[in-house]
């Protein structure tokens, strides 16, 4: 199924006591070599971050380094002390979406649930779902309303339809991109290397589902709404001008656990699980369901299915 | 180190002229001054300065950026009656050009550049050192046919008027290969900026077939438009003799060109609007207004409006033979043509979003600002260039023995 994937050389799977002793050493050279300058970054950060080799290029010696920087940024820009992890992908998992839309009632607390735990930028409103509210017995895209805001939902003779990234199989954004800053993980996630993209958004006019967004500036967190638990494929702090997007909280669900819109989701619309897996609650619904896909007559085989009780 | 010589005699002469010629420079060094300015302020913030947004994520930059590709490709237009039919009065201009190539494909990148949201990290695209996705990338596509373009036309008038210089006449089984490789390049170079658009199955309105050979028919009457009144330009405030057929010539191009790029865009309409499906909703938009937006409506009917003038003009042989009838043919369709190569084709792709939203965009002045600065740089370093050239080929500037003088 990971035609495109490619997990590099990186492995990055690293026992405590070396990641410690690694970061005790870091910290202790920055701290001891150099003093504030290059806008608050160390001379040797600033050096190593713009000659940066693209993740699958890097050694793990040099992810651990990489990392050892991601979290010094954070603090210096955020204040925060955050964790910044490169869980590998787990054999023999592809991931894959279904959701019930005869349940979705379009609360969107599975918007609200996406955008704390992947530290979106809050001023510059990037989301990554969109709930749209359409009639009854329209599907027509183009009829959304995708700024619905009554005092309650559902409304009366409405229904809803979550969008997100697809992480499709054929993933047009992958073959856009010029610099290959875009790719598809092992298990089936398409994500960005978010120090490598170099901003050009032809991957944004490629995606048939508008699942990739831009930061168009820095983007704002608030401190104690940070989330320090973050990968560095996933709900890092991003840098401005780059693309970013949906990763099924990569963070999270190669830890086994579920995405943060999932657990979130008050109607029980959500269902994510591991398509290699028999067993699976997902691939029960594919077995069972009558369900279907968005925009499939483009031929980008997203992982993402819809289906009603 | 007689190129050493040659180069510093071409820059020397390039900064040499009456007082016209230094307030025409000085005013165009003011713009780019102007425009590096206004990058500075998007380097500063971010690309929050522009209007461009997540719904229509190009814009102004990229606009221009398709409507320069086929200014460069143009130059072909004089490529090939001069080394292919050789005919004598284009063999003249033919260096002047390909100039006009160099300058265009010069500023269509520093468009592309201008819309990068990390223009540090350029270097990622290198071979070796970066990761550039060819073949299957068509950014990456056009990265590697525009430099290459850029090299051959800045290559082949170099070893011309090299040999120019010197007195020695130009060893033509040496050059032409290059001329050749340039002729289809011409061509190539557009057509994959039309397939960076059209191979989006996601944007219905840039997925379509006909979408390269648009291009390469409006590349075909907006680039003679713009030679048309360089070449008079160059008449009027230089000694060089231009003959008037090869403005005829040009004259002619583009008129066939013009006539069948109205055809395409008539061709899309009636697709389009005969079954209106959903695919049509962009095209509604821009002629239209969809959802009462409309910003770009006004825009695209005084495209369709100064096309059409245009083409009448030309096509009625005792008007296009007036040069003032002429001259105003090639003004109103090289606008007509960037308004409806640029933001005609680029915006709408945007809009709707593929989700069904409508969200208009507007340019700021930064991104005003940074155009017109690229755009004069542009016209100075075809300025400079052509100012090198003329000379050379006139022979003021030159190592040759006395007496001898060759027309290439």
């Amino acid at each position: 199924m990971s035609k495109n994937g490619s997990s590099g050389d990186n492995g990055g799977n690293f026992d405590k006591a070396r990641r410690n002793f690694l970061r005790t050493v870091g910290m202790g050279a920055a701290a001891t070599a150099a003093q504030p300058a290059w806008g608050g970054e160390t001379f040797q950060d600033a050096f190593a971050d713009f000659f940066q080799k693209d993740y699958r290029r890097m050694s793990a010696e040099e992810i651990e380094a990489a990392l050892e920087r991601i979290e010094r940024r954070a603090k210096r820009r955020y204040d925060v002390d955050i964790n910044c992890e490169n869980t590998p992908p787990q054999e023999g998992v592809v991931f894959g979406y279904a959701i019930n839309i005869s349940r979705c009632k379009g609360y969107r607390d599975c918007v609200h649930a996406c955008v704390k735990e992947n530290n979106l930028g809050r001023d510059s409103q990037v989301q990554y779902i969109r709930v749209l509210q359409m009639d009854q017995g329209d599907f027509n895209l183009e009829h959304s309303d995708h700024y619905y805001d009554p005092e309650t939902v559902p409304v009366e003779g409405k229904h809803y339809l979550p969008v997100q990234c697809m992480q499709c199989d054929d993933p047009p954004c992958v073959k856009a991109c010029p610099v290959e800053a875009t790719w598809m993980e092992p298990d089936g996630i398409v994500v960005v290397d978010y120090d490598w993209c170099i901003g050009c958004r032809y991957c944004m006019a490629a995606c048939p589902y508008w699942a990739r967004h831009f930061n168009w500036t820095d983007p704002e967190i608030p401190a104690e709404e940070m989330n320090t638990n973050t990968h560095y494929l996933g709900n890092r702090p991003r840098p401005r001008g780059v693309v970013e997007k949906c990763h099924f909280c990569i963070h999270r669900t190669r830890k086994g656990q579920q995405p943060a819109c999932m657990e979130a989701c008050p109607t029980g619309s959500r269902i994510f699980g591991n398509l290699l897996d028999p067993d699976s609650e997902i691939r029960y619904v594919l077995a069972n369901k009558q369900v279907f896909r968005l925009k499939e007559d483009l031929g980008t085989e997203p992982k993402f299915w819809y289906f009603s009780d | 180190m007689a190129v050493v010589q040659f180069i510093f005699d071409g820059i020397r002469e390039m900064f040499r002229g009456p007082r016209e010629y230094w307030i025409w420079l000085g005013a165009l060094a003011a713009i780019v001054a102007f425009g590096a300015w206004s990058y500075s302020q998007q380097l500063m913030h971010g690309l929050v300065v522009t209007g461009m947004s997540d719904q229509v994520s190009w814009g102004f930059y990229i606009s221009n950026f398709a409507f320069l590709v086929g200014i460069a490709a143009a130059a072909v237009l004089l490529v090939i009656p001069a080394y292919l039919f050789d005919r004598k009065d284009i063999k003249d201009v033919v260096l002047i050009g390909e100039g006009m190539a160099v300058a265009a494909v010069t500023m269509a990148i520093l468009f592309v550049v201008a819309d990068l949201g990390r223009p540090d990290r350029l270097w990622h695209m290198l071979p070796g050192i970066g990761r550039f996705n060819w073949p299957v990338s068509l950014l990456a596509w056009d990265v590697l046919v525009l430099s290459i373009y850029l090299l051959l036309n800045l290559a082949i008038p170099f070893y011309i008027l090299y040999s120019q210089y010197r007195g020695k006449e130009p060893n033509f089984r040496l050059y032409f290969p290059f001329v050749v490789v340039a002729m289809f390049w011409a061509i190539s170079i557009h057509t994959v900026t039309a397939f960076l658009f059209s191979a989006n199955p996601a944007r219905p309105f840039w997925h379509t077939s006909l979408l390269g050979p648009r291009f390469i028919a409006s590349a075909f009457a907006s680039g003679p438009a713009l030679i048309i009144i360089t070449l008079q330009v160059i008449r009027k405030v230089t000694s060089y003799n231009i003959s008037q057929s090869v403005i005829d010539t040009l004259a002619l191009i583009m008129t066939t060109a013009l006539q069948i790029s109205l055809f395409f865009v008539g061709v899309e309409l009636f697709t389009d609007f005969y079954n209106e499906g959903a695919h049509a909703a962009s095209m509604h938009y821009l002629f239209f207004g969809l959802g009462g937006f409309a910003s770009l409506r006004s825009w695209i009917w005084l495209a369709l409006v100064l096309n059409v003038i245009a083409v009448v003009i030309l096509m009625i042989h005792p008007l296009r033979r007036k040069t003032r009838l002429l001259n105003i043919a090639c003004v109103l369709a090289f606008i007509g043509i960037w308004i409806e190569k640029g933001m005609g084709l680029v915006i709408p792709g945007f809009i709707p979003t593929p989700l069904g939203e409508i969200f208009e965009y507007t340019p700021t002045s930064v991104e005003l600002g940074v155009a017109a600065g690229i755009w004069a740089f542009g016209i100075l370093v075809f300025t400079l260039l052509a100012k090198a050239v003329i000379a050379i080929k006139q022979g003021k500037i030159s190592r040759a023995p006395k007496g001898v003088s060759y027309t290439l």
